[in-house]
This record gives structure tokens, sequence and C-alpha cells, in this order.
């Protein structure tokens, strides 16, 4: 939890990754890396393969080609202790939540803290009801996801996804689904617990407020090409890119008005 | 660099009889033995004003800090004593100014009661009666769209009709087959213990083909059905419920009922004569088998006498209860896929339920038609 005034070291670094369903060639020779602290942006238009990158990232989907480094262990070569420590380390939140809906809200979260502590049940009750409370779900520990609509499914499904404190954190498309308020309050959440927890963390979206509002460093994703196009920090990447593609996106189509 | 984790501690400094400092050293973290609240708490006077926390010699951190430190806050509150966390690390303070941050909605919270057997009972009589009002909405919605079907205006594809045909007819073939074929077998085994103590084993070919035909054929295709079919329908439809699917047709002005019911229904109840004739002829097969293999009936004594008793009438027994039983299936399935809730374990509730429904109606239906024929004569 110390402010290290050097620049942090990669804590995960994509190599040479390429991506297939089948035959089919999703993305190419990606290679970017995502430091401590980082809000790394996945960008990218619609079906670039922003969410199957990020299936790459968590270990969902073996790559066709290429490395996931987490530190110095290539998680596709490390054997089933080490995937097992690095998926310990990692919180998702996916894009519809994903809450189990035979479980109650403190119930999904309690899940990974029983599955990997030793807490005594009153403490993970706690713990539960805490994570509940940062997200905002006050009281709402004995509902079922059904029971609630779809923006606190949302938040409950990040207090599952920071249950253990995790060092990486990975959202898919966040804001999708949420009024501007509730995405606004989405971001300085994540921004929060970002400070607060020391967590690295990876967004996949293409909300443009939330790009910027968020992101230290991005990758940006061409489903043309089929690779990437541009990486670094999008409000810079707004200033200095050359790329039409990059720019339309980053200025919603609106570059040669501004230009 | 500390290869041994230094133990979490809180140590209480009473610094006035109004005031206290909490140190909090070493890491607390989950994976440590960490103090109770309560061994602090226990200690606070009646003439406690403040609780200070220090939290400089703190090494490491996580969420149960956080618990910990709530825990307190709350027995602070209670007792009207003024909580301090400025001494504490900055990403404590602010997680915990977070977690307070949106304050519980009064009247959120979930009061867990246990009910008595009597509400239970109650609860459960009136779910009974909600459940058999909506069978029957089902039933007469399902009756208007039929009587579309006949006016020649029911709106559905025909492609879609073909469609769940061939889903129930020759893709289901495969299953029938080995089913008929062993419950024929096992009719002829049966038959032949009982009947070889008379010398009579010939009459097991009777005792197939009548089985078979008035009975065991429809049966074995309507239970089939219900798995296979009948589980199929209801989560077809209970997953477009839960993806607002039948919304969407409903606001197109697409009556549900027509577009999706219909179709299911009409090609269960074109079907499942057809299986059953297929069921009875494999179970017979089955049957000579046994009759011709293991018995040594001859094959045309076998074949004779199988058909020796078996009408028309008898035939048309068995294809009347095969279409009921498929008729029910249909509507088990959908009556449940279009009752099912709005999430995914619903789905399989639905499923579930759909099977229960489809099997019950069918021995009901069994013996009202059973008993029918045999006053009809």
């Amino acid at each position: 939890m110390t402010e290290a005034s050097k620049p942090p070291p990669p804590v995960l670094r994509v190599e040479n990754l390429e991506m297939r369903y089948g035959s089919t060639l999703i993305q190419k020779d990606l290679n970017f890396e995502i430091a401590k602290g980082d809000i790394f942006i996945i960008m990218g238009g619609s079906g670039c393969g922003k969410s199957t990158l990020l299936k790459h990232l968590i270990g969902l989907v073996r790559p066709a080609a290429g490395r996931v480094m987490y530190g110095q262990t290539d998680y596709w070569a490390a054997n089933e202790q080490d995937r097992a420590n690095i998926m310990q380390n990692i919180g998702i939140l996916y894009q519809q939540g994903a809450l189990w809906s035979s479980l109650t809200i403190a119930e999904n979260v309690g899940v990974p803290l029983q599955e990997y502590t030793d807490l005594s049940p009153k403490d993970i009750k706690d713990l539960c009801a805490f994570k509940l409370q940062l997200v905002g779900l006050a009281g709402f520990d004995d509902y079922y996801p059904s029971e609630i609509s779809g923006g606190m499914r949302k938040r409950a499904a990040l207090a599952r996804a920071i249950a253990l404190d995790p060092a990486f954190l990975f959202f898919d498309e966040p804001s999708a689904g949420l009024d501007p308020v509730s995405a606004k309050l989405l971001d300085d959440l994540i921004l929060e617990l970002r400070d607060t927890l020391g967590a690295t963390i990876a967004v996949v979206t293409h909300e443009l407020a939330s790009i910027y509002a968020i992101g230290s460093n991005s990758v940006f994703l061409d489903p043309v090409s089929k690779t990437m196009i541009a990486k670094g920090n999008p409000t810079e990447m707004r200033e200095s890119s050359n790329d039409p593609r990059v720019l339309e996106f980053l200025t919603r189509g609106n570059s040669h008005i501004e230009g | 660099m500390h290869n041994k984790t230094p133990m979490p501690e809180v140590t209480v400094h009473k610094d006035s009889p109004s005031d206290l400092t909490l140190t909090f050293t070493g890491d607390f973290l989950m994976t440590e033995q960490r103090p109770e609240v309560e061994s602090i708490t226990k200690d606070f006077t009646p003439e406690l004003k403040t609780v200070s926390c220090a939290g400089e010699s703190l090494t490491k951190w996580d969420s149960t800090l956080l618990t910990f430190l709530m825990g307190i806050q709350d027995e602070c509150n209670a007792k009207n004593v003024t909580f301090q966390v400025t001494g504490m690390p900055e990403g404590v303070q602010r997680l915990l100014a977070l977690a307070r941050a949106i304050p519980e909605r009064p009247g959120t919270r979930r009061e867990i009661t246990r009910s008595s057997f009597l509400e239970k009972t109650g609860l459960a009589t009136q779910r009974m009666h909600k459940g058999s009002e909506s069978m029957l909405a089902f039933v007469g919605e399902t009756s208007l769209s039929f009587g579309r079907l006949l006016r020649g205006n029911a709106r559905f594809s025909k492609a879609d009709l073909w469609v769940h045909m061939e889903d129930c007819g020759p893709n289901s073939l495969g299953i029938i087959t080995v089913i008929s074929l062993l419950v024929g077998a096992i009719l002829a085994f049966v038959g032949a213990v009982q009947l070889s103590m008379f010398g009579a084993q010939v009459f097991v070919a009777n005792l197939v083909g009548l089985g078979m035909i008035m009975e065991m054929g429809a049966l074995m295709t309507g239970i089939i059905l219900a798995g296979r079919t009948g589980a199929a329908f209801a989560a077809q439809l209970g997953t477009m419920q839960v993806n607002e699917e039948i919304d969407a047709l409903q606001t197109m002005g697409i009556p549900p009922i027509d577009n999706l019911v219909l179709p299911r229904m009409l090609a269960l109840i074109i079907l499942s004569p057809l299986l059953v004739i297929y069921a009875n002829t494999i179970g017979i097969f089955g049957g000579a088998l046994v009759g011709i293999f293991y018995l040594d009936i001859p094959i045309q004594v076998f074949v004779e006498r199988t058909f020796q008793y078996v009408n028309p009438w008898l035939v048309a027994q068995g294809l009347i209860k095969g279409s009921t039983f498929g008729l029910l299936v249909a509507f088990s399935g959908c009556l449940r896929g279009m009752q099912c809730g709005r999430s995914a374990s619903e789905v399989g509730n639905a499923a579930t339920r759909a099977v229960v429904t489809s099997l019950l109606l069918i021995v009901i239906a069994d013996a009202m038609w059973t008993f029918i024929f045999i006053i009809i004569g």
C-alpha cells in the first residue's frame, strides 16, 4: 500500500498475443504493458475483440500464439498452483454482473472468501456487509439478484470482484446500461478503489467520458487491420495522434470540426 | 523484507478517564489471527468520551482492518463516544468514509421470519389457487389460438412448425427405438416366466402385441416426449421470457401463444400418433426377438399370435392415448415455459415443473382413457 516514487514495474505484460476463434483471426501482434496502479483502458469499435482480449487476460481463453505474463509468470505455461495463485489475485466484473442467481447478494460476495480464506462465518458476514457498504448497497445483504435493479446488480458484482482485495481488477463494460450519474459514481468508485486498495485495473469500455475520466494508459484495437493501432494515455492520444481512425473514435467522429 | 509476518495487535492506552487511544501494529490481514472487536469494546466505561486510533506502526492491512474499525465505530456510536481515525493511513480513512457515505435506507434490511405450519399451509393453498387460475387462463388462450388456427388467421410461421416437427419426430427416433425395443423384450420376459409354468409360453406373442399396442407404446412415447421435448419447450420459452423476447413479440402485436405455443403443440399433436405406431412396431419386434430366440417360438406362429386379437379399434385406442399424451406434454411444457420467472435459475425450475406436470397429466389421462374404453367395450 505504499506509494513508489520511481516508475512502477509492469505487473502484466502481453507479448505478441494472437487471438483466434477457430480459424477466424480476431487480433494479432498485441504488445503492451500494464504498470502497477494503472487504470488501463482496452478500447476500440464494436466487434474489434475487446472482450475477447479481456477473456485472454483472465485465463478464460487460451491464446493462439504469444504470452500473457503476470509479473514473471507466463500464465499459460504455469502449473496449476501458480495459476490458482494468479486467479486468486484477480477480481472480475462481468458485463451482465454474472451474479449467481440462486445465492443472495451477500452469499455471492462470500463465495470467494469461503473458497480462499479460513475466516469464520461471522468474519465473512462482516466483510460481505462492508464490501456492500463500499459499493453503496448497505442493507441489501439478503436480497436475491433478481430482486434488485440492473445498476445495483452491477455494484453487487463489483463487491464480489473486490471481495478478496485483489491486486488486479478487470471490468468488462462497467458503465454499460447505467444512467450517466450512476456511471460517473462507478468511475469515482473505480478511482477510489485503485487509490485505497492499490489495485491495478483493466477496463474494457467505449464510453468516452469514462475513458478520459479514469484511464491512465490504454490500447486501441482496430477491427479492420486486426491489430492494435495506438497505445498510451487516452487524453494524450487524442491530442497527439495522427491516425484518423483513433481520432474519429476519441472525438466521436468530430475530428474534422475540432481540427 | 521480513520472512515472518508480525502478528496484528491492538493495544489500548488510557490517556485519561474520558480518552482512549488504540494503537495498531503488525499485519492486519485476513490470513492472520486478528483480535476480536469485543476484546476492545468490553473496556469502554461510561465516562468515555473519545476513542482515537494510531496506525503508524501498521505494516500491512486489508479489508478486515476496515470491518474491525467499523465494529468499534458502531459500538462508539451506540454509546455516544467520538471515534477518530485521523491517525490511520489515508487509504483506511477514505475507505471508511466511502463505506459510510451511503447510509442504509431504513426498511431495506430483511427480517428473516419463521412462518408457522398454519401460515405455510395457507400460503400453499393460495399458491395452488393462483396456479390453477393461470393454468385455466392458459387453456383459454390456447383454445382461442386454436380457434384462430381453424379460421385460418393464426399468426405463426410454417417454418417454425417444421423445425419443431423435426425436433420431436426424427430427432427423437433414436431414444424411442432403444426404449421400445427393451420394453417389448421386458414384456416378453416377464410373460415368459409366468406362462412357461403352464407350458403356455406361446401366448407371450399375444401379451407383447396387446401390451404394446393398447398401453405401453403410447405410455412410453408419452414419457419420452415429456422428458425430451416437454422439458425443451419449457427451457426454450423460459429463456425467451428471461431475455424479454416474449415481451418483444407482444409489443409487436404478435400473440406469443400463436407464434410460440401453437406450432409446438401442433407439432406434437401431429407427430405423437406416428411415434406411437413406430414405438409399437419396434416394441413388438423386441418381444419377437425374445420369443423367437429365447422361447423358440417359430416366426410364423409368433406373428400370427401377435395379431390374433389385435383389431383396428385397439390400435385406435393406443393412438388416441398417444395423441392425448402428446397434447398434454406440449401443454405442460409451454405452460411452464410461459410462466417462467425472469432469472436463469427459474429456467431450470420451469423445465423440472414441465416434466413433473407432464408425467402427472399423462398418468391421469391414461387412467381416464382406459376406464372410458372399458365402459365403451
